[in-house]
């Protein structure tokens, strides 16, 4: 197995897939000329020709809506948001026309549609670049949600995703794309939607999280090692489908629970979770599952403010170390 | 750079009726009274309780559905907004069909899921009825796209009310259309007023100038004339097939009824007086047949007939849609995903789903 990054490992499964099917094609800011706002896309251009990797104008609304009635005709578009916080001009598209139109239609237009790009934040880029997006997207019946941390499960969840008859939101993360790891070379590796995976066992606590949030799940991990406590790591990896059978059997076996996820408390992943768990696990539970996530406040633009607002490290040692009445 | 079309004078023997043959005249003819009889139809049905929901007549623009659409092939694409069913009808959606979804049953035409809003039926290439304003204008960008990506010569029409226009997802999408020349005709139904808000108090510009600055050629015409309606849209369709790019179209017509069926035809926003006097002097069916008999291509009893026929398909379509069965049960949970993954789960309202084919 070849060590690549995040976005290396992105580029291969749009590569891959777009050789493997003539209906796939990749549109979006900057993707074409420039190699992609991220480099995600760097030589696709020369590799496919401008008919199927295609530079939008600045009109999110509008090339997501193209995307959509491209998907509904029989193609298979892969829409870029430079990030997923642009993509909120385009939510009519996403939640009105691709996720209701299998429906509406009764089953007689699918939209097999991926809209990918990074959420949340990076280093200072403030308010309005920094938002995690996924609860947005995640609310509503007909779209699917990916939100790989690794370069392995980026590549194999691209590719399922690219061959998914569904809309689906893949999201990424700026602060991934440089991280690295192994990542099999073969040409069908596909990891399929709704298996998390669990990144690390362990018996007295499961931290549950997804996305970039799981790097910091780890870090915390090993540190409460040398307090003698052994966190089990579940990266859900994919936010719907949901993988609840991991989540359940790691919870009853550690009957402790913490969720870390990088957006809102309200109505945020966590959320969902935590009531999850309480319908269907209650009697396992020996302490409230504690939710840690960022500060209810838009993202500051101060290093140390900025530091404050994201959930890290200390808070997630604080969380377990609580639910462990310790 | 708009082009009047200028109608060639009516009412004069001859072969044609302004370049139009006396048995497309007739063919229109009998789609408008079929679009007016099953119209008047909803509206009733709508009264007694068989339609529920919003319902928006279409009558007083029937010349638009038919000028326009008539002309198309069946595997080009047409989409629109909700004010939608005669143009379903045009495409090639039975009426029965059309009925049977605007009364929520099993046999609709989007299997009483969609309603009077969603009407969709891919195999004639009628892609809905959506009912956010100006949110099917990207999404004909992206039907012309896929004809333009497989290069075939099929031809996008999207209608649009003129309140669309103010959508940024209509600017978006027609300065995309211009600059990767798509296959796709912007058709305006200017009937003048967005719901209650007359077009000019809410735009400094008219219709027709809204395709300027992004280069797409507009065409004005009299949507209350069906032949000119079906002559420039013959030659449109036609340019368009052959490579010549997104077109704009500032298609004039009035809507005879209100809004919807629970707003008022006249009183708080145009007077009983204007309206009047359009169903007076602008009726496209009423048009035509002057401009048909005026040539003599057109006897009373021939309209009786087809009148007579109308009302009937329109009867039918009635009595189907209050035949046909109400959707099953288990249909509230189909079609949500095209792909149940076998990982995971996608529903999380905690109900049971015996059985569900999708």
């Amino acid at each position: 197995m070849a060590v690549i990054t995040y976005r290396e490992a992105l580029n291969q499964a749009l590569a891959e897939e777009m050789a493997r099917d003539e209906s796939v094609f990749l549109m979006g800011e900057e993707v074409a000329e420039y190699d992609g706002a991220y480099k995600v896309s760097k030589g696709l251009l020369e590799k496919f020709g401008p008919k199927r990797v295609v530079d939008s104008p600045i009109s999110e609304l509008g090339f997501a809506g193209l995307g959509v009635g491209a998907a509904m005709t029989g193609l298979r578009p892969v829409i870029e948001f430079m990030t997923f916080n642009f993509s909120m001009l385009a939510l009519d598209q996403v939640l009105n026309s691709a996720a209701k139109s299998l429906y509406m239609t009764n089953g007689q237009i699918r939209c097999p549609i991926v809209f990918r790009g990074p959420t949340g934040a990076a280093l200072q880029l403030s308010a309005q670049h920094s938002v995690a997006c996924e609860t947005y997207y995640v609310h509503a019946p007909g779209v699917k949600v990916v939100v790989p941390a690794t370069p392995a499960d980026a590549k194999g969840l691209l590719k399922a995703s690219i061959r998914d008859n569904d809309p689906v939101a893949f999201m990424e993360g700026e602060l991934l794309y440089n991280i690295k790891g192994e990542v099999p070379e073969d040409d069908d590796f596909i990891i399929p939607l709704g298996v998390a995976d669990v990144k690390q066992e362990g018996d007295d606590v499961t931290i549950i999280t997804h996305g970039k949030m799981v790097h910091v799940a780890l870090q915390a991990a090993q540190k409460l090692e040398k307090d003698g406590i052994h966190a089990e790591v579940i990266d859900l990896r994919t936010l719907r489908p949901l993988d609840v059978d991991t989540i359940l059997a790691s919870v009853k076996k550690t009957n402790r629970a913490i969720y870390l996820e990088e957006g809102w408390s309200y109505v945020g992943v966590g959320a969902q979770i935590v009531s999850i768990v309480q319908e269907e696990a209650f009697d396992y539970l020996d302490a409230p599952i504690i939710r840690v996530t960022q500060a209810d406040v838009p993202m500051p633009y101060a290093k140390n403010l900025e530091q404050l607002a994201k959930p890290g490290v200390p808070h997630v040692i604080e969380a377990v170390k609580r639910v462990m009445y310790r | 750079m708009a082009t009047k079309t200028k109608s060639k004078p009516a009412g004069k023997k001859g072969d044609t009726l302004q370049g139009v043959s006396p048995e497309t005249a007739m063919m229109l003819m009998k789609e408008m009274l079929l679009y007016r009889r099953f119209e008047e139809k909803a509206e009733e049905a709508y009264a007694i309780g068989k339609i529920g929901g919003f319902c928006h007549l279409h009558i007083g623009q029937e010349a638009a559905a038919a000028g326009s659409i008539k002309p198309l092939r069946t595997d080009d694409y047409v989409i629109s907004a909700y004010r939608e069913h005669t143009q379903a009808i045009a495409k090639g959606i039975k009426p029965n069909a059309i009925m049977a979804e605007l009364f929520g049953r099993a046999d609709g035409c989007s299997g009483g899921k969609g309603g009077s809003m969603h009407l969709f039926d891919t195999s004639v290439g009628f892609m809905g009825g959506h009912g956010i304003v100006g949110a099917q204008v990207p999404l004909a960008s992206g039907m012309a796209w896929t004809a333009h990506y497989n290069e075939t010569d099929q031809v996008v029409i999207c209608y649009m009310g003129d309140a669309a226009v103010n959508q940024g997802a209509f600017h978006e999408a027609m300065n995309m259309s211009a600059v990767w020349n798509l296959p796709a005709i912007y058709v305006v139904e200017n009937n003048g007023y967005g719901m209650g808000t007359a077009f000019s108090r809410v735009s400094r510009t008219e219709i027709h100038e809204k395709s300027s600055a992004y280069g797409i050629p507009v065409s004005i015409i009299n949507g209350q004339d069906v032949l000119e309606t079906y002559n420039t849209f013959s030659d449109l369709i036609a340019k368009v097939r052959k490579g010549a790019g997104p077109q704009f179209v500032d298609l004039r017509t009035y809507r005879f009824k209100g809004h919807s069926m629970s707003d008022p035809v006249s009183g708080t926003y145009r007077s009983k007086e204007e309206v009047d006097g359009k169903v007076e002097q602008e009726d496209p069916i009423r048009s035509l047949k002057q401009a048909m008999m005026d040539a003599g291509k057109l006897t009373q009893d021939q309209l009786d007939e087809m009148d007579a026929e109308a009302r009937k398909v329109a009867q039918d379509a009635f009595d189907f849609a209050d035949a046909s069965p109400l959707p099953d049960d288990v249909m509230l949970y189909t079609d949500v995903y095209a792909d149940i993954n076998p990982n995971g789960r996608l529903f999380f309202d905690g109900r049971e789903r015996p059985g569900f084919a999708r």
